[in-house]
This record gives structure tokens, C-alpha cells and sequence, in this order.
């Protein structure tokens, strides 16, 4: 089971092959497995272990921790990232190491407790500015939360010049060569690994970037897959790009952007999108766009989302329910960040009309504010309602820029409406 | 039964409440920015800021000012989730 195994002189790979993984945390494939990395840091003053790997590899991590460092000298263990996959020998390790300080962000403490379910384990909670001296060696912790569990931190060693980032800059990909200059080609792992990790979370890729620009890099070592030690900052410059907005880049002139997207069978709710936008048309500094789901896949409706202030849904309602290209729109929403946009929904119905209401539901339930109580039309749009449509389309956007309608309501007309 | 007005600054709407309401069943329902996810001083999903009114809100329990320490926020903010409505305040997301 040789791998390459020598990140430094002090530093060493220890972590754990599992190339038959094909799919991972339900959501990502895995079409080469994956890997576990955790690294054995040495000092002139003891040893600290990086993060450890999944329990059904512990035989993999321990035999070749011991081949780089006795229990005894193990004076820190630094958790990067609290999921099973990297905290699943813990236990074990704390038990054959139980001199060692266990090292975590400060927020990962309440999660360190749930996921370790044993009385009396101590534990120093860390931030950005903290560091663990090994003699001549030194770990030093930046605070990264949400990359991409809230408990995420990287630990630096400056002395080496080596990063250890954990899921950030990491992808599922499976070399025994280990090191981004000697493995396959992986880009599209890299790529597919931010696109389903840290898509989510890219406000807090940008705020943990402005911590690791500054530092002087070697290598970057995550927690799963290649080792980058060719041209490393290639890597953190294409998180950047990644991360970065870019409509905004494009266009940043201060316009708010607000997307309106319906279905309609027979071109009722289509009338409803089409009044909605021409009445947040007459509000200056909106770019609007205007989409029918049915002549797009999902997906880059979703890029669209991702860079808008605001969305706006329209459906009918189709047997008590909005239609499933909505649901399927709205079921993506998981994988940007959507929390605080402004949004609403709209539609025409029959006889019951529950579409807008399921949809506000789910807007809510996204975090999405709805600031506007949506419209529902019965069958084909007459003028008033049209204007009614307008009306809509022209407070939201007075929202979005700002002209704040204040409205005054009573909690019973809340919990009625629910 | 006594009553206070909830206001939410970032959506400017006011709402008429039974006093004794937990912000978080006002919230949701008016569709503001504040979120909610474990609804039990766990996971700091609803940081609420209080501009105005921080007396007129119930005395946070020890789980609320552990939650809102791990969270290293000012002290005026709350969790929507623990927090009941006594009289008149005025509040909007944390960081929104
Ligand atoms: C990619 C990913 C994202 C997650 N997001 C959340 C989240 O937003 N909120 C949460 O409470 N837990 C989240 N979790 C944690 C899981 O719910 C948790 O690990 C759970 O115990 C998994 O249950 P299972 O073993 O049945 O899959 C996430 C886990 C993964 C792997
Ligand atoms: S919802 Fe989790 S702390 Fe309030």
C-alpha cells in the first residue's frame, strides 16, 4: 500500500485510500472514490495529527500514523472539520494518544458534543489569531465557518509554508500519487467539488479567501484529494473566480435584478407575468427578465437565481398544487444561497387556487423574504385584475429599491392566512 | 389581553401582537429575513437585531446566552426562537 506519502520534510500524509466510494453525503458522485487526508505535523517539541478519516479506515490511518510517529509524541490533534469522515477516528485516536489537546473552532463545540457522545472529553476551542506551538513548528488557526458546515476552520504552518484547508480546495478523487502534479487529471472533480460543496456557501468562501491570500503557500493540503504543491495559488485564485458574482462584475452599476418566471397552460397566469413586469417596469433601476419554465432545464434557471435580488413565481393551480416545474426550480434552491433574496409568487386558478399560497410557504421556508402578499386570479385575467398584477409587479420593485411601503397588520390576519 | 407592536425594519410591517409572542412565530409568518432552523437556542439560524424596544423582550435563558456568545454577536441581538414579545420593539435580521 506504498503512497506517496511527504508533504515536507516534517509534514506526511496519513490518511486513507477508498477508491470504490461512488456516492457521497447522498448528494455527490464519486466516479474515482475518494480520500481521506489527515497529516502528521512534526516539531522539535512533539507531533500534532491533522484531522483523521472515516472509521471504516481506521486500519488504514493508524498503521501508517505509526509509521511516521509513536501515540506518545502526539502532543495536538486539530479537527478541521467535525463530518464523520474526518472526525471518525477520534475516539480511537484519544484513546491511544490520551496525553494529546484536542484542538477545534470555537464553533464546533455544541457539534464536538453531539458527534462524540462521551462524557469528560476536553477540547480547546480556537479562532483566527490562536496557534499551537510544536518547538519549532507552529499551527496556526484561521476561523473559516461555513465551508461547509458551520464548525469549518483551516490551520496553517508557517514555518513549512503548507495550508491544511480541509474540505476547501479539496475534491473526490482518488490517486495513489497524492500530489496535483503527479495524479490524473482531475479539474473536473475540483470543479464538480465546488459546484456541490461550497456552491452554497460563497460569501463565506470569499471571507475565509481574504484570510488565506496573504499567506505565504508551499502547498495546500486538504482533507480529500491531490495535495497541491504545483503553483498552489492557482487554486485559491480559481476559488476566487468561483466565488465571485458575475452579473454584478458585468454590470455593476447598482441595479437591482428581479426575475419573474411562470407557467401557464392557457396563457392566464403567462398575462398575470407579463402585467407583474410591466408594472415593476415603471420603478427605475430594476433589470428585469422575464422566463417561462417550460422552455428551460432547471439548471441555468438556477444560475440565474443565484445573482438576482429578487424572484417572482407564477403558477396555476393543477389539481390543489403548483405545477412540478416549480416545485423542481424550488427544489434546487438548496444548492445556492437564496436565504434574504426578496420573493413572491402568483397564478391562476379554478376553483381551490392553493398554488400561491404552497409557494409563499416555500419561499419562507427558504428564508426568502415575500414582502408582498402574492395574486391569485380566477381563470382569465380581467382589467382590474390586471392592474392588481401591475400593481404587484411595481411595489415589489419599489421594494427592491428601497421605497419602502410600510404596512401596519394584526396577528390575526396572519395566523388565518396560514 | 395586552398587546405590543412588532415592528420588522426591513420589510416595514407592524404587527399587532398578544404580548407573549415568540418573535419567531410572527416572523415566519410575515415572511421577514429572519430564518429559523432549530428552533431551540441551538443553532443561532435566527440572530435577530433589536433596534429598539431590547426592554420590552423577555430576560434570555442560559441556553440563549450560550448560543449567543458561541455566535460573538453585540448585545443587541437575540434569538427570534427564544424570544417573547412584552411590549413594543422594533428588530430586523442580523446582518441584513
Ligand atoms: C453536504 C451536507 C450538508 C448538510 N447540511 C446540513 C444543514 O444544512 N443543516 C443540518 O442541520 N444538517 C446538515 N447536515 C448534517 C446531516 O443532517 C447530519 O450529518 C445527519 O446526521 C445525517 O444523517 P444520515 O446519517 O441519516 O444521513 C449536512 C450534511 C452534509 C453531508
Ligand atoms: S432557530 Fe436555532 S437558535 Fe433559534
Amino acid at each position: 500500500m506504498s503512497v506517496a506519502a511527504a508533504v515536507t520534510e516534517r509534514i506526511h500524509w496519513i490518511g486513507a485510500l477508498d477508491p470504490g466510494m461512488r456516492t457521497f453525503d447522498v448528494i455527490l458522485k464519486t466516479p474515482s472514490g475518494t480520500t481521506y487526508n489527515s497529516y502528521c505535523v512534526r516539531g522539535s517539541e512533539g507531533v500534532a495529527i491533522i484531522d483523521t478519516v472515516k472509521l471504516e479506515c481506521a486500519d488504514q490511518f493508524f498503521a501508517r500514523l505509526q509509521q511516521f510517529a509513536d501515540y506518545g509524541e502526539i502532543r495536538a490533534i486539530v479537527l478541521n472539520h467535525l463530518e464523520p469522515d474526518h472526525s471518525g477516528c477520534l475516539p480511537e485516536l484519544l484513546r491511544r494518544a490520551p496525553q494529546a489537546k484536542l484542538y477545534v473552532s470555537e464553533s464546533a463545540q455544541l457539534m464536538l458534543k453531539a458527534l462524540v457522545k462521551q462524557d469528560g472529553l476536553a477540547f480547546v476551542p480556537v479562532t483566527t489569531g490562536d496557534s499551537v506551538s510544536l518547538g519549532d513548528r507552529t499551527l496556526r488557526f484561521l476561523h473559516t465557518p461555513y465551508l461547509h458546515w458551520p464548525d469549518t476552520q483551516c490551520t496553517y504552518v508557517p514555518e513549512e509554508r503548507v495550508l491544511f484547508s480541509g474540505d476547501v480546495f479539496g475534491c473526490h478523487f482518488c490517486d495513489r500519487r497524492m500530489f496535483n502534479d503527479a495524479v490524473g487529471d482531475f479539474r473536473f472533480a475540483f470543479e464538480y467539488y465546488f459546484h456541490h460543496i461550497m456552491r452554497p456557501f460563497k460569501r463565506h468562501v470569499l471571507d475565509a479567501l481574504a484570510l488565506i491570500e496573504p499567506l505565504d503557500l508551499a502547498a495546500i493540503a486538504p482533507s480529500h484529494g491531490p495535495i497541491l504543491r504545483d503553483r498552489p495559488r492557482d487554486y485559491v485564485a480559481r476559488y476566487r473566480e468561483l466565488a465571485t458574482p458575475r452579473l454584478k462584475r458585468e454590470t455593476d452599476n447598482g441595479d437591482r435584478t428581479l426575475i419573474v418566471f411562470y407557467i401557464s397552460s392557457y396563457g392566464n397566469t403567462r398575462r398575470m407575468a407579463e402585467a407583474i413586469c410591466d408594472g415593476a417596469a415603471e420603478v427605475p433601476g430594476l433589470r428585469l427578465s422575464l422566463y417561462d419554465l417550460e422552455g428551460s432545464p432547471v439548471e441555468p434557471l438556477v444560475d440565474l437565481v443565484e445573482e438576482a435580488d429578487a424572484i417572482l413565481i407564477g403558477s396555476p393551480t393543477i389539481n390543489g398544487d403548483a405545477v412540478k416545474p416549480v416545485w423542481d426550480l424550488l427544489s434546487s434552491f438548496a444548492g445556492i444561497h437564496v436565504k434574504g433574496k426578496v420573493a413572491g409568487a402568483f397564478g391562476s386558478f379554478g376553483w381551490s387556487g392553493e398554488a400561491v399560497r404552497m409557494i409563499e410557504d416555500r419561499l419562507r421556508g427558504l428564508k426568502m423574504r415575500v414582502p408582498v402578499a402574492g395574486v391569485k386570479v380566477k381563470l382569465i385575467p380581467a382589467r382590474e385584475e390586471i392592474l392588481a398584477c401591475r400593481d404587484f409587479g411595481r411595489q415589489v420593485g419599489e421594494f427592491l429599491i428601497g421605497r419602502q411601503v410600510t404596512r401596519e397588520i394584526d396577528f390575526s390576519e396572519l395566523v388565518s392566512a396560514a | 389581553m395586552a398587546k405590543a407592536r412588532l415592528t420588522f425594519a426591513d420589510i416595514g410591517v407592524s404587527v399587532t401582537v398578544p404580548a407573549g409572542t415568540r418573535i419567531i412565530e410572527v416572523s415566519e409568518k410575515v415572511g421577514s429575513g429572519i430564518a429559523y432552523g432549530c428552533r431551540e437556542s441551538d443553532c443561532g439560524t435566527c440572530l435577530t437585531t433589536v433596534e429598539s424596544g431590547m426592554e420590552h423582550l423577555s430576560e434570555k435563558s442560559p441556553y440563549e446566552i450560550a448560543t449567543l456568545a458561541g455566535h460573538n454577536v453585540p448585545a443587541n441581538v437575540r434569538l427570534a426562537c427564544q424570544t417573547l414579545v412584552l411590549g413594543d420593539a422594533v428588530i430586523r435580521p442580523y446582518g441584513g
